[in-house]
């Protein structure tokens, strides 16, 4: 028996329901084939609902998927059908918050895709393997922040929001070269 | 016109814009070898990393050429000092999961990083090397992975732990080594290392229950803060009461007081695990309920979607078993309805349905209807299904809920839906006997515009044995008759045989059932003709002769008797001759159990449609075959049935035999698979000596020895007893297997010529009742039920003592009748506390036998059971009786 909670897939979709990230962390979705399929399943009963004040939830093939719509852009967290819902509500509260974060509020594809380093470091931050490791959006977006700085000064001297004001500038700035 | 499409070029351009635009594997590879620049440029880098990273990220995969090649190529980056460079490599490698001899190229830079003074790359190193490592590394690292996890940075104590609960799984014996340390970072005060700590500890003594036990009662008394260390002592706190709950089962239940501490909790997500641990505890009272449905209930009226949901699918599980309980947020669940989220509003009804009283049924009916416009068929049948079992429990409401299902029966839907509205309908005709005239107008209502061969054809079978019941059957023909005009070829052959039905029944009919059929004689397809004709002269149609009526009814509704496989399997055998096909030599015992046996009540395979055939039934013909090829036994006439295989040693044995009960009118034959498994001996003159002493009744008449049973091939021998006709002997039999024993040479696997008497002690054997009687199935149990009439009825009370639960009981008694369970009412939901069962079989001498059983339990796990039973002859029925009190 499953006693510690898990994460079956964090995924991170824009409003056409393409993948701009996912995470799969266990193997019921064995081949790419299989997780688009399951990504157009949760995009296409979701899209219609109103999910960004609050993060809304529905059960799809067996499975508890709780997402949440920042801008442009769809936040989905899937856990096994037994699983505590508000515990993945805060995976997903976190996730989304920390990219919001990252993304200084540009919450869109574009914004996303140009900063997907970020992205990617985010959703190692927050789950490891199917185990939560993190859930508290500025911690994970420090987390993130204080490794794309150039190792200056020690983060502490630092506010999260210069440091992510720095790593932000860095990155747009090596991507457009 | 113009500007329109300039303005929507403009917006596909700035949604499809994109950094990897046109990006492609092979130029990102080649891209990749400026990893190997002796100037390393870490933004480039990273730049290309991220490339990789998306390109694996959208499902691309790297050939194993690639993946080794991008690997050496990221390994050169660990020479830059640059921080952000550094996570994209790790991210990297992470994915690349590369193999083990790839490893030990990086395992010296991470280990390097591992006791680096900046946490970022402790922590980081930790998860990648944890992640990619095999056991032989593991040893080398495993003192930095035990300072880590008591490391001061939650960070790295944190990695390592989740980093320890992962290797767990391939190599315990390392992690179980760190359990003190484990421990004291159960105490640590940063929330997440104490979440990932408890974790750990818990797997690492899962299988020790004492510890476990040990662990919760250190740990309720208070020093978790974490509210996800919290959940999950909830969940292992529940499972220690699970396990303890036998030896305390007057008492207070252990722990209890912790898990209701807990729904005071100031974080929701504890609460809510505390409230779902408390409904799922064994054998919950409703005073242990109530703290956890009160809080529930104030989840229902959240602003948070997520919470409503987990509240109202706890009180829908809670409300299958414990009704009462849930009453209480009726109300709540009542504003429910109109949830935005349609899961919680389905939920919310399914609730309602369960809970509500006979008074708020048309209330609730009347919500439903606004809802059932706005929600998907997948969760309208969920909402079907809970009527119908409404409907069953509140018979005097069946009106309003008829109406209702023929509402929605009216409205666009698909199959699936549909077919679950008339399953729903006919159950209701079948168990309310009130509701039929209204339910039938209903269903014929539906054919006259429907869509679906399948339902139209089930709905007019089922016409077909209602109708002719009702008051005025006549209304019902225009309905049929019209089918023969509007519908496809299997309909109209349907709606010609439930016409036939009607003109049998009922005798005022009959003349225009006729002038309905000859016109059918012209039909375009030859199974519509076919059938007319065939009505028409077995109802006397065209003035010849007219069958009796029992023959006539007989025909038209008698259950096909015989399982559909085997009819198959049979015919597929049949080779043209004079002599016609007989449908009596179609064995009738099920072996493997059709589709449509298995199937819900109301959904019998219509003509033409029937399910497919799983697996032919051949070991009935084979064993047939083998005896029919004795000459001792062929005057025994038809074999009635064989038992499946009953072991006479134990696994393992010098000698393994198995033994299969042959049962015939007048006689038992004995059948004994024996298998040598010796190499070095041959066995001669194998022979079973039988001692009937236990079993008077028996008289041993042959025995047809086994001249020879050498290594590894099977033989049989057979032994053979006549018993009293018509009587179901039982008894015990002995079994000693004699033989003459010779040593096998193995070198020239010659046999010596002298051999030495033996014996072998087998296991008794016994011939039981549940031998008699053959395991045949109804479609229709309650026609079959009622056409069988009350003549030969007999009914009894039993007391079956204690048991597990209600399945063990039924499978019990089923097993000892040895008959076949119908409508799938072998199946006991969980945690009913009463149930039903219908068996049928046909006794030995062809007598049909249908048995009700209906089981209730009570607080003590008593079991009590009522034995109806009606047969064709009565003193099976009191047989059927008999085998019931003395087993």
């Amino acid at each position: 028996m499953e006693l510690c909670p898990s994460v079956k897939n964090v995924l991170l979709l824009d409003s056409e329901g393409n993948r701009v990230a996912a995470k799969y962390y266990c193997d019921d979705w064995p081949t790419n084939s299989a997780k688009e399929a399951f990504e157009k399943a949760v995009f296409t009963k979701t899209q219609k609902t109103n999910a960004r004040t609050e993060a809304e939830i529905a059960m799809i093939e067996n499975n508890v998927v709780v997402y949440k719509f920042v801008q442009s852009l769809h936040f989905f967290v899937t856990g096994g059908e037994d699983e505590n819902e508000l515990i993945l509500a805060t995976v997903l509260q976190g996730f989304c918050d920390a990219v919001g974060l990252l993304l200084r509020g540009h919450v869109d594809r574009r914004e996303a895709l140009e900063n997907l380093d970020l992205i990617l470091m985010c959703l190692d931050e927050i789950v490891d393997g199917g185990i939560i490791l993190e859930t508290d959006p500025n911690v994970i977006a420090g987390k993130v922040a204080s490794q794309s700085v150039d190792a200056g000064g020690p983060l502490s001297e630092q506010t999260i929001s210069q440091a992510l004001a720095t790593a932000r500038e860095h990155l747009t700035r090596s991507l457009l070269n | 016109m113009a500007q329109p499409f300039v303005k929507k070029d403009d917006d596909d351009e700035e949604a499809e814009y994109s950094p990897f635009l046109g990006i492609e594997k092979g130029a990102v590879l080649q891209e990749a070898r400026v990893f190997n620049d002796p100037q390393l440029d870490p933004r480039r880098c990273s730049q290309v990393i991220t490339k990789l990273l998306y390109l694996l990220n959208q499902g691309e995969t790297f050939t194993k050429v690639e993946a080794t090649e991008v690997f050496f190529a990221v390994t050169k980056l660990f020479q830059s000092r640059d921080i952000g460079l550094r996570r994209m490599v790790y991210l990297m490698i992470k994915e690349l999961s590369p193999c083990a001899d790839e490893v030990i190229i990086v395992t010296s830079s991470l280990m390097k990083d591992m006791n680096s003074k900046t946490d970022m790359y402790r922590a980081n190193a930790i998860r990648v090397l944890c992640r990619i490592t095999d056991g032989t590394l593991l040893t080398q690292i495993e003192r930095y992975l035990k300072q880590a996890i008591v490391d001061k940075n939650p960070v790295v104590a944190s990695a390592a732990l989740v980093s320890g609960i992962h290797i767990l799984q391939t190599n315990p014996e390392i992690v179980k080594r760190w359990s003190n340390e484990v421990q004291e970072a159960v105490q640590s005060r940063a929330a997440l290392v104490q979440f990932h700590a408890l974790a750990l500890l818990h797997q690492i003594r899962q299988n020790d229950r004492l510890a476990v036990s040990k662990l919760v009662t250190s740990l309720t008394r208070g020093s978790v803060r974490s509210p996800l260390a919290q959940c999950l002592l909830i969940r292992y706190t529940s499972q220690v009461i699970h396990e303890s709950a036998s030896n305390s089962q007057t008492g207070e239940r252990p722990f209890f007081d912790y898990l209701e501490s807990c729904l005071r909790h100031k974080a929701e997500m504890v609460i809510l695990e505390a409230a779902r641990a408390i409904t799922e505890l064994n054998g919950v009272t409703s005073r242990e309920l109530t703290p956890a449905i009160t809080v529930l209930q104030l989840f229902l009226s959240s602003s948070k979607p997520v919470l409503r949901f987990a509240a109202i699918r706890t009180l829908n599980k809670v409300a299958m078993t414990h009704p009462m309980a849930v009453t209480n947020c009726n109300i709540d669940m009542e504003s429910l309805i109109s949830d935005q989220n349609r899961s919680i509003a389905t939920l919310a009804i399914t609730t309602l349905l369960k809970t509500g009283n006979e008074s708020s049924v048309d209330r609730l009916m009347k919500q439903i209807t606004n809802f059932m416009s706005d929600i998907a068929d997948e969760f309208k049948i969920v909402v079907v299904e809970a009527i119908r079992s409404l409907c069953l429990k509140f018979p005097l409401k069946y009106r309003s809920l008829m109406n209702f299902l023929s509402n929605i029966l009216r409205e666009e839907g698909g199959f699936e839906y549909k077919k679950a509205i008339i399953d729903s309908i006919v159950i209701l005709i079948r168990d309310i006997p009130e509701a039929k005239e209204s339910g039938l107008l209903h269903l014929c209502e539906f054919i006259e515009d429907c869509e679906f061969t399948y339902l139209s054809t089930q709905i007019l079978h089922f016409l077909g044995i209602e109708g002719p019941k009702t008051s005025d059957p006549s209304k019902y023909i225009r309905y049929i008759y019209n089918r023969v005009h509007l519908e496809n070829a299997t309909v109209r052959a349907s709606a010609v045989s439930t016409m036939a039905k009607f003109g049998a029944k009922v005798e005022s009919l009959k003349p225009r059932i006729f002038v309905l059929l000859r016109r059918c004689l012209l039909d375009s397809d030859d199974e519509v003709r076919d059938r007319a004709t065939l009505y028409l002269n077995t109802l006397g149609g065209h003035g010849s002769e007219v069958e009796t009526d029992e023959n006539m009814n007989e025909f038209l509704f008698g259950s096909l008797e015989v399982p559909l496989v085997n009819l198959e399997t049979s015919l597929k055998n049949y080779e043209p001759s004079d002599e016609s096909f007989d449908i009596n030599s179609v064995p009738k015992e099920i072996k493997s159990q059709p589709l449509a046996e298995k199937k819900a009540p109301g959904k019998k395979p219509a003509t033409g449609l029937a399910a497919p055939p799983s697996g032919p039934a051949t070991t009935v013909d084979a064993y047939e075959r083998l005896l029919s090829s004795i000459a001792e036994f062929s005057s025994f006439g038809k074999l009635f049935k064989s038992s499946a295989p009953v072991e006479l040693t134990e696994a393992g044995t010098e000698y393994t035999v198995n033994v299969v009960k042959h049962i015939f009118d007048r006689h038992v034959v004995f059948q004994y698979n024996c298998t040598n498994t010796i190499p070095e001996v041959l066995l001669e003159n194998v022979a079973v000596i039988v001692d009937s002493s236990d079993a008077e009744e028996f008289s041993e008449v042959a025995s047809k020895p086994l001249p020879s049973l050498p290594y590894d091939s099977p033989g049989q021998t057979f032994v053979a007893f006549e018993k009293p006709d018509g009587v179901t002997a039982i008894g015990k039999f002995s079994n000693i297997l004699k033989f003459i024993v010779k040593e096998v040479d193995p070198s020239t696997g010659e046999a010596e010529e002298d051999g030495v008497e033996d014996e072998y002690q087998l296991e008794d054997l016994e011939v039981v009742a549940a031998d008699y009687i053959l395991k045949v199935g109804v479609s229709n149990f309650r026609n079959a039920w009622e056409s069988m009439g009350a003549d030969y009825e007999r009914v009894d009370e039993y007391g079956l003592g204690p048991r597990e639960n209600l399945t063990e009981a039924v499978n019990a008694v089923i097993n000892l009748l040895g008959m076949q369970p119908c409508e799938g009412t072998e199946v006991v939901p969980s945690n009913s506390r009463s149930h039903s069962c219908l068996l049928s079989g046909v006794y030995i001498g062809n007598v049909k036998v249908l048995v009700r059983l209906s089981f209730g339990i009570d607080g003590q796990r008593d079991v009590a059971m009522k034995l109806a039973v009606r047969s064709e002859d009565e003193s099976v029925s009191d047989a059927i009786h008999e085998i019931v009190a003395s087993g």
